[in-house]
């Protein structure tokens, strides 16, 4: 497909595969690419690639079944329309859901979250079915709108630092006994259902509000999620990215620490 | 607060005084609009741009007014109308949430619009919504008014855009392009899946489908209702800006101008506040450029200088820009490959880390002064620097500058 053409991925990468590839794929980025979330599919791919590891990056565009031999599917943020399509063309044959059962990595951002779990709304309020791929349930938001710096500390056991992102979502997560969060919050709101978590985990399905992309402020998350597939990974030089998350982590905790709004945020963030 | 802040950085005194105004007398904007002949310009990208085209058009039949500055809230539309003498004609900015509003108070004679897609998506959630937003404002305006309403200038390349303007009772359709289509693949009627062509779209489930254009444009001229051709050469560079010459050339002949006398108004317009022209920054020449989301850096990469060429992009994320950089990872930047990239601006961090992952050569230089001096250090020091900043980058770079 010409570059700049509809559907086209806006970053044209060609990536060489061997017969051993890694597949990254990236579902519907002409549906769920809204907040630069695309960015994660790259991410992964980059990392591998650097490595020396053989890598082929997909982008599954909408209208055409999603490969079901991937190795990591990466969804993205997007309008509610959009969000309704890309969940109704996943549900025919579940292809995730099969290449999950064969040991396939999921990052879902925002909508794509939200389309994993059993249930999310409709602009209108209106219930509409998911994936079910994680134990989680979506309904709409009746306050203000989560915008902005979120701020993470990961559940232990997934041995990550602090996670950084920003969120942008009308819907309000809770999380099911099946699912356990992918950490919990100390700035932002996150999953919105009082109990103060944000994302949530399943086997090696991860889901999250936070955009920025994601991996492009947390590598360690992006490690995480490539070495459940290609097993241990040598180190890269990440200083970069350290400086943008040192930099985002500054801009967020430093303004609380003498904001007098900072108790109550928190405490109806972890109600 | 966030309409205060954004407009404090774009007006001077004169919208200071357009708030004031508007706080004595709300109807204002529709009082000060009365009797004249208005064209309201609206869209994601290219407004300032097409306003300021159009302001050098129209002002060729007589007194215009026009808020030149960008400042396209209402407050800077009083501001713009009260310091113009009244009757007259008027080529008015406005943002695209305000829209509706700007357009019950003007009763414009000629509404533009020229395209949407994501910008600020803290601020304006959907491009979806916005589309709808404005049909129901032109159905609206075309249901009241004994005239039919506006007549609207619109572009036939964009889906959002037609279905807006399918709303008015009259339409001229302009085939403007889209450099950007991937906030326009799903249907804004059905929610089908958009296809496009080169030259076309359609909605492969419903029918919905780019209309005929009255007036096209290409790199040599502008062919008219009537199929005159008309050749025109800018000052501004990029066809995108040809584009939005043909949107002001149409909108100026639905005034009663003429299109070619329009158009060789606009040949010399060769600065736009302050983009596009050079000015010299801690005394290094640097051409100023304006970017401040994906559909726009498609249309940068048109006529940026080639590479081995350094090019600065200057990213901020305050309020008017957006507080989310993330629409970074949505624009190409592994086009700017085989040169160095000077990234600076207070979110000079994100774009480093965009460009690491881009495989793109760059240096982070935090202050934008030393970033453009490295630049030039960096590059062949005969040439002028290509600056890219995002809105407060350029407003705070704009500062700094002195004419070249």
């Amino acid at each position: 497909m010409p570059e700049g053409a509809a559907g086209a991925a806006p970053w044209p990468v060609s990536l060489r595969r061997g017969d051993s590839a890694v597949r990254v794929v990236v579902v519907h980025p002409d549906l769920l690419g809204t907040y630069g979330d695309g960015g994660n599919g790259l991410i992964l791919a980059r990392r591998l690639q650097w490595r020396g590891l053989p890598v082929e990056l997909i982008q599954a565009m909408s209208g055409s079944p999603v490969p079901g031999s991937g190795d990591v599917y990466c969804l993205g943020g997007g309008e509610d329309a959009a969000q309704h399509r890309a969940a109704a063309e996943l549900a025919d044959g579940n292809p995730l859901g099969q290449a999950v059962d064969n040991g396939a990595a999921v990052l879902a951002v925002c909508a794509g979250f939200q389309v994993l779990g059993h249930r999310y709304p409709s602009a209108d309020g209106q219930e509409r079915d998911g994936l079910g791929l994680l134990d989680i349930d979506t309904r709409k938001g009746t306050g203000r709108r989560p915008v902005g710096e979120l701020v993470v500390t990961p559940s232990p056991g997934l041995g990550l630092p602090q996670l950084t992102g920003y969120e942008n979502h009308g819907g309000l997560t809770t999380l099911g006994p099946g699912a356990r969060p992918l950490g919990r919050v100390d700035a932002g709101i996150g999953n919105g259902g009082g109990d103060g978590s944000e994302g949530a985990v399943v086997g090696r399905v991860i889901g999250t509000y936070m955009h920025g992309p994601v991996l492009a402020r947390n590598p360690a998350l992006a490690d995480l999620i490539l070495s459940s597939v290609v097993g241990k990974l040598d180190p890269l030089d990440d200083s970069e990215a350290d400086s943008l998350r040192a930099e985002r982590l500054q801009a967020v905790t430093i303004p609380r620490r003498n904001g007098r709004w900072r108790w109550t945020d928190r405490l109806t963030s972890r109600r | 607060m966030g309409r205060a802040s954004r407009l404090a950085g774009r007006g001077g005194g004169g919208v200071i005084g357009g708030r004031v105004t508007l706080l004595v007398d709300p109807d204002a904007l529709a009082r000060l609009a009365a009797g004249r002949r208005s064209v309201l310009i609206s869209g994601t990208n290219g407004k300032t741009t097409t306003t300021r085209l159009l302001a050098a058009a129209l002002a060729t039949a007589g007194p215009t007014a026009t808020n030149s500055g960008g400042a396209n809230l209402p407050y800077g539309l009083v501001a713009a109308l009260s310091s113009a003498p009244p009757g007259g004609l008027a080529a008015l900015e406005v943002d695209e949430a305000y829209l509706g509003q700007v357009a019950e108070a003007v009763r414009p004679e000629v509404v533009c619009l020229l395209n949407l897609s994501r910008d600020q998506l803290d601020r304006i959630n959907e491009v979806r919504m916005l589309a709808g937003r404005w049909r129901q404002v032109l159905e609206g305006a075309s249901g009241e008014a004994a005239a039919g309403g506006p007549v609207v200038v619109a572009n036939a390349d964009d889906p959002m855009v037609v279905w807006a303007a399918s709303g008015a009772a009259r339409v001229v359709w302009v085939g403007a392009g889209l450099s950007w289509r991937l906030d326009a693949t799903g249907c804004p009627r059905c929610e089908g899946r958009i296809q496009f062509t080169d030259t076309a779209w359609s909605c492969g489930d419903c029918g919905f489908a780019r209309p005929d254009a009255d007036v096209s444009v290409d790199e040599i001229a502008l062919t008219d209702r009537s199929g005159r051709r008309h050749p025109f050469t800018l000052s501004l560079p990029g066809q995108c800006n040809r584009s939005n010459a043909a949107m002001a050339a149409a909108a100026a002949s639905l005034l009663g101008g003429d299109e070619a006398r329009a158009l060789t108004a606009m040949e010399p317009v060769a600065d736009v506040t302050g983009r596009y022209g050079v000015v010299r920054v801690g005394g290094v020449p640097a051409r100023m450029l304006l970017s401040k989301n994906p559909a726009g850096w498609m249309e940068i990469f048109d006529f940026l200088r080639p590479a081995p060429a350094p090019v600065v992009v200057a990213i901020n994320s305050r309020i008017a820009d957006g507080r989310d950089p993330s629409w970074l990872w949505d624009v190409p930047f592994e086009r700017l490959a085989d040169r160095q990239v000077v990234a600076t601006g207070e979110r000079c961090r994100d774009m480093a880390v965009r460009l690491r992952y881009a495989e793109v050569d760059h240096v982070m230089v935090e202050d934008a002064v030393a970033a453009v001096a490295e630049a030039h250090r960096l590059g062949d020091r005969s040439a002028s620097v290509d600056v890219v900043a995002n809105y407060t980058a350029f407003q705070g770079l704009r500062r700094l500058a002195v004419d070249a």
